[in-house]
């Protein structure tokens, strides 16, 4: 898909939530902080916080999507988490 | 950007904690800035004590408040300065403070250089010793480069660099950013505001209208140019500027001062925006439950900006700018893109002006010590 095609995001291989990362709940989703390179980044839905707290369980980024995200909404997922990914949120890859 | 203006939507009904604490640590001051906000000089006998200051720092970490903006006053004078501060970070609570950078010396540098989560803002208003000492004090330009120098030998990394945007120093922002380069610190520009003492200098110092276009102009080519998103008045000018361009006051930004009071803001200390204090409730309780915070997190009422086609960039600008210019809440920002401030500011010919209740100024004049 053309969404995901300019990113570098590789879904098969594992990611977790950075240590350095804070989660803070909010009625939106919540807000993510990193502590290092201090960027605040907003998780707008509550489906992509519960997949980002979760997703260090699963073996890759796709098996993750497949057992917490409809399927018509993997794109869109794999856009933020290839966003989270570059901003150094998430580590693994 | 429908997703975006949904978010801001929310961030105007107020989040579970704020994103910007502001925390005075104390009213003391070596020195007496002409536009100090906190109106700050002599030390209030009522400040929190070391203990309770650690107490409220456990409740921002327990809230999971990601950072804290500490300012004065001086607020390298508290004795227990490092202790608190080491505190915050020790539990990953980020501290940024303000200084005038008068106790930076060599050993103060390395101590701040050692420590994580810090970053460091040395004030200054003007590019030259005249022009920032006119407003800060005689020998006070020198002593924050002395500061300067001595985080960079520390290696403290890119510290910041914070200037008031005065009709002087907005003549010299290429001056700052030279400044800033040559030490690899990074620029941050605020807004000068009519409170506190600033109240007395503001219609003399602030920008003048094209002043501030050309500000505007300067910062949409500079995203990197930290503003504490001040400047979202200037947004009505064209694409907004980076932040989240509203008024936070309540609602994601509120300040703790020195004895313990809540305000709604940095710039309003004011009876009208005291939301409470940290030692009846402790500060979480005066968060969520205050009335004055619940009614600034109701939506607003554009007021006389309801027919302005740009109310939805600028918001009707900052809520403490118009109260400290004796404007109301539903009038323009006193320094609107399009003038209707000034015109509300001469239709209303205010005679009398809102004063902060809350007066620390040194009641003599103060000559710099660096001691």
């Amino acid at each position: 898909m053309s969404l995901t095609t300019n990113t570098t995001f590789d879904a098969s291989a594992h990611w977790e939530l950075s240590a350095q990362v804070s989660l803070r709940d909010e009625e939106f989703g919540a807000l993510a902080y990193h502590h290092v390179n201090r960027r605040l980044v907003f998780l707008k839905s509550r489906d992509l916080v519960n997949l980002v707290r979760r997703l260090g369980e699963f073996e890759n980024a796709r098996e993750a999507l497949d057992a917490l995200i409809g399927v018509h909404e993997h794109d869109r997922y794999l856009v933020a988490l290839s966003s989270l990914a570059q901003s150094e949120l998430l580590h693994g890859g | 950007m429908a997703a975006e203006s949904s978010l801001r939507d929310r961030f105007e009904h107020g989040l579970a904690a704020p994103i910007c604490l502001t925390w005075e640590l104390t009213y003391a001051c070596n020195l007496a800035c002409t536009h100090c906000l906190s109106s700050s000089g002599r030390r209030d006998p009522r400040e929190l004590s070391t203990v309770e200051a650690k107490a409220l720092i456990d409740e921002i970490a327990a809230m999971q408040i990601f950072y804290i903006n500490i300012g004065g006053g001086e607020p390298m004078i508290r004795r227990d300065f490092f202790d608190l501060i080491e505190y915050a970070v020790g539990q990953r609570v980020g501290v940024k403070f303000s200084t005038n950078g008068t106790r930076i010396d060599k050993k103060a540098a390395q101590r701040l250089a050692s420590l994580d989560y810090l970053d460091v803002q040395v004030s200054i208003d003007g590019a030259d010793a005249l022009t920032s000492d006119r407003i800060r004090g005689v020998g006070s330009y020198d002593a924050a480069r002395r500061a300067m120098d001595n985080l960079a030998q520390a290696n403290f990394g890119p510290f910041k660099i914070s200037i008031v945007m005065t009709r002087h120093s907005v003549e010299q922002l290429d001056e700052f950013e030279a400044l800033a380069d040559s030490y690899g610190a990074q620029l941050r520009l605020t807004r000068l505001r009519p409170s506190g003492r600033g109240v007395d200098v503001w219609q003399e110092l602030h920008p003048t209208r094209e002043q501030n276009r050309r500000l505007y102009e300067w910062l949409v080519e500079r995203p990197n140019v930290l503003t504490g998103d001040s400047f979202f008045h200037l947004s009505a000018l064209g694409s907004p500027l980076e932040g989240l361009n509203l008024c936070g006051a309540g609602r994601v930004v509120c300040l703790i001062d020195p004895v313990g009071d809540v305000y709604a803001c940095p710039f309003v200390i004011h009876d009208e925006f005291l939301a409470g204090n940290v030692r009846t409730a402790g500060f979480g309780a005066v968060w969520t439950e205050s009335e004055l915070f619940r009614s600034l997190r109701e939506p607003g009422n554009p007021g006389a900006c309801a027919s302005c086609g740009s109310f939805d960039a600028c918001r009707g600008g900052c809520m403490a700018a118009k109260f400290f210019t004796g404007l109301e809440m539903s009038d323009p920002d006193p320094e609107c893109v399009f003038g209707h401030g000034e015109r509300a500011l001469e239709a209303k010919n205010v005679l009398i002006r809102p004063v902060s209740s809350s007066d620390h100024s040194k009641r003599v004049p103060v000559t710099l010590s660096l001691r």
